[in-house]
């Protein structure tokens, strides 16, 4: 076991854990924190994306150990004061959401993509989308929700 | 099978020098692992062999990109992303930054590093048609010090490297002396984003001004066209010198034919990626 402090959603966070552990299990089985799920778990579907130090990443491939000093944000850290976030109320009024597994990975790579580009064009939206599978809503439903969004100015 | 996370042992000794001397004095071999876009695959699938791991993510001493007037470097630990976010990369190596922005997904790229997409030797890596066809070197250290190889001599067979036990891949120099190259890369795979590559290939070359258009010089990198990332040195030697012709573009599609070693496997059928691959060169070959 190894003891690594970061901050997750903005608290100062200590963990014990085995060093391999994968941060998705530390999210959802140590921390509770079931937002993130569980697809592939090899890296190819996006389901378990995290926003780390900046930067969209799987927590399916990265182990604890390397997310020392890190800050982190999961989809629950998003919504504020129980308030929707702007992507994520776009998705519900566009039915970006279908079952549900893809969509906090899918806003969480909106909330990556639109910090990097507030107005994208449909293939900065396709190509930011990219790592992440849906396999409801044939993605349609999932850009409008995005460019709805990028209207809304959510990136601020 | 997942694997039990209790039986492997991770450190992050935090600097360069402490990994080396960690490596050179450990009678138990440490793995390295940076972004862990494979390894933590392998873990996930309980199939990962290694169980003590020593961890090179975002070591400042190979996570960098340096330019001088004649060659740039790149760090291993520099990620795709900073690849792609690199104004003189997307300007002079533009073969390089079109294969870092197709390996894997923004997340993937985010995470994978250069170096691991050498070290990994995969076959079908995206990096190395490109890095192969800038002709680079490719930077050893241990703690008995560095030594500098051509990258075309680093692959020696099937996930096979010139990597010495305790040594890591510091860096990858790129010379800037490509003035009046063109160049050509092309990945053909089931989707354009995240799959891997069914073959691909990269190429430079340098054409004589004037009518006859003489290839002066060419290079070709592929991927999944042998046991490992490999250079076509006998396609390159048939068409040097040779005037861009129907003739020349037959005499290419048979030497790449001749020189592929392509394989039937889960993502392609060899006679697909020869075909392929023929295509590939004389696509490259019509564009100069």
């Amino acid at each position: 076991m190894t003891t690594i402090e970061c901050t997750i959603n903005g608290e100062p966070t200590t963990i014990e854990a085995p060093p391999m552990k994968r941060l998705l299990d530390v999210l959802r089985e140590d921390l509770h924190l079931t937002g993130a799920k569980e697809g592939c778990g090899e890296g190819e579907c996006g389901a378990c994306a995290v926003i780390l130090n900046g930067d969209l990443v799987n927590s399916c491939l990265i182990p604890v150990l390397q997310i020392e000093g890190a800050d982190i944000t999961t989809i629950e850290g998003l919504a504020v004061d129980e308030k929707l976030h702007p992507i994520q109320q776009c998705f519900l009024e566009e039915g970006g959401a279908q079952c549900g597994i893809c969509t906090p990975g899918m806003i969480l790579a909106t909330h990556h993509l639109l910090d990097k580009h507030p107005q994208p064009t449909l293939l900065q939206i396709q190509e930011g989308l990219n790592g992440n599978l849906c396999r409801c809503t044939g993605y349609m439903r999932i850009f409008n929700a995005v460019q709805q969004a990028a209207a809304t100015g959510a990136a601020k | 099978m997942r694997s039990n996370v209790t039986q492997y042992e991770l450190i992050a000794p935090g600097s360069l020098d402490a990994v080396l001397q960690i490596l050179a004095a450990s009678p138990d071999h440490y793995t390295p692992i940076a972004g862990g876009t494979e390894l933590m695959v392998a873990l996930g699938a309980g199939r990962l062999q290694s169980k003590k791991l020593i961890s090179l993510w975002n070591l400042a001493e190979l996570r960098f990109i340096e330019t001088t007037p004649d060659a740039l470097v790149i760090g291993a630990g520099t990620t795709f992303t900073d690849i792609r976010k690199h104004h003189l990369i997307a300007k002079e190596f533009p073969i390089l930054a079109q294969a870092a922005s197709w390996t894997g997904s923004i997340a993937n790229q985010n995470r994978g590093t250069l170096g691991g997409n050498i070290v990994n030797a995969s076959p079908a890596a995206d990096s190395p048609p490109a890095l192969l066809a800038y002709d680079t070197s490719v930077t050893l250290v241990s703690t008995r010090g560095s030594r500098t190889i051509p990258y075309n001599d680093f692959h020696l067979a099937y996930k096979e490297t010139a990597l010495e036990p305790h040594e890591l891949l510091h860096s990858i120099t790129i010379l800037r002396n490509l003035k009046g190259y063109k160049t050509y890369i092309r990945k053909v795979g089931t989707r354009n984003a995240q799959a891997i590559s069914k073959v691909a290939l990269a190429g430079l070359a340098l054409v004589a001004e004037g009518k006859d258009r003489v290839i002066q010089d060419i290079r070709l990198g592929a991927a999944s066209l042998r046991e490992y990332p490999t250079r076509l040195t006998a396609t390159e030697q048939a068409l040097l010198h040779q005037p861009i012709i129907p003739a020349t573009l037959a005499a290419a599609r048979a030497a790449i034919l001749t020189e592929a070693r392509p394989i039937d496997d889960i993502r392609s059928t060899a006679k697909y990626r020869a075909t392929i691959a023929a295509n590939l060169l004389e696509e490259f070959l019509r564009s100069l």
